[in-house]
């Protein structure tokens, strides 16, 4: 058994039943209305609890809950740079490390969190968050991904998915749009031994927050990718958020897995997947695209879900013993 | 009892951080600030130093994680120096309006290009406009004065800002020298442990970092100002507080055969003691010359400075750094003191010399040649700042 496996032997999850009534994010922000990133947010801390410390990346996240002299922040809260956030909780983990050896606190189960956009994370925090992984701070890492810098007016970021026509990778008479692949924040993460991994998303809450809770468990760094629709961005509809991420999870766009120890773990097998087109055509951010784009990008998804398919063999094989 | 014993100087700023008993260390090589996060880490190891020694990915990582350590509330030191401090820079301006009062030693050395890994002043003047305080030692032993004092200065509850130890890259820093390391028990009589009223803790959660809209921003950043405005005599209160504890007594500037000169060479840092050694030769020769060498540059010591150089007819103000300005400005240390002294109306005949950049030696000979062209020199004569010892 490995150390992530080892701290979740006896994990009793979340259900309908047993949800923590906690918030540690308090209602009257100021996100956009329909914002499934804050809606992740919001679950991810619930599950999370008030005994935290968060260190928040610059963002929408950090701009929506923090206008002086407001806060919507229940629990210590810091915000200092765009790029920084998981090095920022790597000194607030060490502290607190060192802090309690010496006795100056008493507060050893203090759960430091970090947490950024995709751009933040994907692109100019991917320095800072791989150190924090290689050197193995307990936390917690959450990207938030809306596939683009929303923030700042939906520009490209390298977690934009191909063919999304956004500010600074727009559709045109030369142009599909975004011309590259995403890419993929939970693989990177993975090679770097951290010890517990997952994919997330606000339209499964339970799945949501069992993954951020095990993640809480688990010694050492943990890295959950957290698929957060953006209507502002995508340009669907504000009631449509659910929809979408399911849509991105039943037709294999965004697979939902666990990484513990290194193995992975399907945690929903997408049986009849829908075609990409259901989960593209509620999305203005794709209508640009001919049918020829779109089928070269199903091909790109099935071979993804099939390579990831492999790699959780972990599973099938356990279900074989039984 | 401490005792005096020959050591290098970076070793022993890592002997006096470790006696300051920091709680995390976060810091990334860089030369010439390599010795004092070496011999940190090896404190560490050996078990002589409670601490969490962070190894960061890079300078940028290293202020971030010092930030997040400070701000849980655990004393934080670092040390860089020029590219390094470049890279951090963006991290060292919220540090100060985080109020934070994290510890950083910077074995002062040249800005690229061309790459340059010997001594002068870049990042000192890059660091300027931070809302650091910033010490500056003149020899090893200031160095490791200053770095316990750095601690205590900023952590008063009256100031609550990063401060800044200079040091000169390899002159200070890699040399040996006769050295008095204070005594662990006096340093805790003089530096008490670090508890902070506000800081990351989940029974008392707090919000850091928040959002200024344009209708607080300015209070924020004149709360900030006043603050290290305030900090000037503060820091000159605990400076004497360090002489009645160690026996060593230090002033915001510093004079030596200033009070009857007729040219004064104001100067920072290690050269300094070469700017003695000439002004004793130049004495010989029956010439008045002093030196005058401010001991902070921020707070910017404006008042101190005037009193300590209003006598002179002549001003010899040195500058080590090019501050590419376009050529009818001086360079920072001289644009400063020329703001006070226009403030006082007060209108010596001046001087600026741009010396000892990238590990150039600045020697008595320099020094001489330097007081001679400004007390011959004809009224508006003077360009707004010379080259010098430098081949055209």
């Amino acid at each position: 058994m490995g150390i992530a496996s080892d701290a979740l032997k006896n994990f009793k999850g979340f259900n309908l039943k047993n949800l923590p009534e906690v918030e540690p994010v308090s209602p009257g922000h100021r996100a956009c209305q329909g914002c499934g990133e804050v809606l992740a947010l919001r679950q991810a801390m619930k599950a999370i609890g008030n005994n935290t410390v968060v260190c928040s990346a610059t963002g929408c996240m950090e701009i929506i809950t923090s206008p002086f002299p407001q806060t919507a922040w229940r629990v210590p809260w810091i915000h200092v740079a765009f790029e920084n956030a998981a090095a920022v909780a790597s000194g607030v983990e060490a502290a607190y490390k060192a802090m309690n050896r010496k006795k100056i606190v008493d507060q050893p189960d203090v759960t430091i969190i970090a947490y950024g956009g995709d751009g933040a994370t994907a692109d100019i925090g991917m320095q800072a968050l791989s150190g924090a992984l290689e050197r193995g701070h307990n936390m917690i890492y959450f990207c938030f991904d809306n596939e683009a810098y929303m923030n700042t007016g939906i520009q490209r970021s390298s977690s934009t998915p191909f063919g999304a026509s956004t500010t600074t990778s727009p559709a045109g008479k030369q142009s599909s749009g975004q011309n590259t692949w995403k890419k993929n924040m939970a693989e990177i993460a993975v090679a770097h031994g951290a010890p517990y991994v997952a994919t997330a998303t606000p339209a499964y809450p339970i799945d949501l927050m069992n993954k951020v809770k095990k993640a809480s468990l688990v010694p050492g760094p943990a890295y959950i990718h957290i698929y957060s629709p953006c209507p502002t961005g995508w340009r669907c509809g504000i009631d449509e958020s659910i929809e979408v991420a399911k849509l991105a999870v039943q037709s294999k766009v965004f697979p939902l897995y666990e990484v513990i120890d290194g193995e992975f773990y399907l945690s929903r097998k997408v049986a009849k997947p829908k075609p990409i087109t259901d989960y593209f055509k509620i999305q203005r951010r794709f209508r640009h695209l001919t049918e020829a784009e779109v089928g070269y990008i199903q091909g790109r998804v099935d071979e993804q879900y099939e390579k990831l398919l492999k790699k959780c063999v972990v599973e099938e094989k356990k279900k074989e013993k039984e | 009892m401490s005792k005096q014993i020959g050591i290098e100087v970076s070793i022993a700023v890592a002997e006096a951080v470790g006696l300051c008993d920091v709680d995390v260390v976060a810091a990334y090589p860089i030369t010439p600030q390599t010795h004092i996060v070496e011999h940190l880490s090896e404190l560490v190891a050996d078990g002589h130093l409670d601490a969490n020694f962070v190894p960061v990915e890079s300078e940028h990582s290293a202020m971030s994680a010092c930030i997040g350590s400070s701000a849980a509330g655990a004393r934080t030191f670092t040390s860089t120096c020029s590219q390094g401090y470049a890279l951090m820079s963006e991290l060292c301006y919220i540090a100060s309006a985080l109020r934070l009062p994290i510890v950083m030693a910077v074995a002062n050395r040249a800005l690229s290009a061309p790459i340059n890994i010997w001594n002068d002043h870049a990042d000192l003047m890059y660091a300027r406009d931070t809302g650091w305080i910033q010490l500056i030692s003149e020899n090893g032993q200031e160095a490791v004065d200053m770095s316990i004092a750095a601690f205590r200065i900023g952590e008063d509850k009256r100031v609550l800002l990063p401060v800044q130890v200079n040091l000169d890259g390899f002159t200070l820093s890699h040399f040996i020298e006769p050295l008095t390391i204070p005594d662990a028990a006096d340093i805790k009589k003089f530096l008490p442990a670090y508890r902070p009223a506000l800081r990351l803790d989940p029974a008392n959660p707090i919000t850091m970092g928040p959002v200024g809209m344009p209708d607080i921003y300015t209070e924020a950043r004149m709360a900030q100002d006043v603050n290290l405005k305030n900090s000037k005599p503060i820091i000159q209160e605990i400076f004497n507080e360090f002489g009645k504890q160690f026996g060593r007594k230090y002033k915001l500037v510093e004079s030596y055969k200033a009070d009857d000169a007729e040219t004064i060479i104001v100067v920072m840092g290690s050269i300094a003691q070469t700017a003695m050694t000439a002004v004793d030769m130049m004495r010989e020769k029956g010439k008045k010359v002093g030196v005058v060498r401010p001991r902070i540059f921020r707070p910017f010591p404006g008042a101190e400075l005037f009193d300590a150089i209003k006598g002179a007819k002549n001003l010899v103000l040195i500058d080590r750094v090019t501050a590419f300005a376009g050529g009818e400005i001086s360079g920072p240390v001289a644009l400063e003191i020329k703001s006070v002294l226009y403030d006082k109306k007060h209108y010596p005949k001046v001087g600026n010399f741009l010396a000892g950049l990238g590990g150039r030696d600045v020697t008595d000979q320099n020094f001489e040649e330097m007081v001679e062209r400004v007390a011959s020199a004809k009224d508006g004569e003077l360009p707004a700042y010379e080259f010098i010892n430098v081949r055209e």
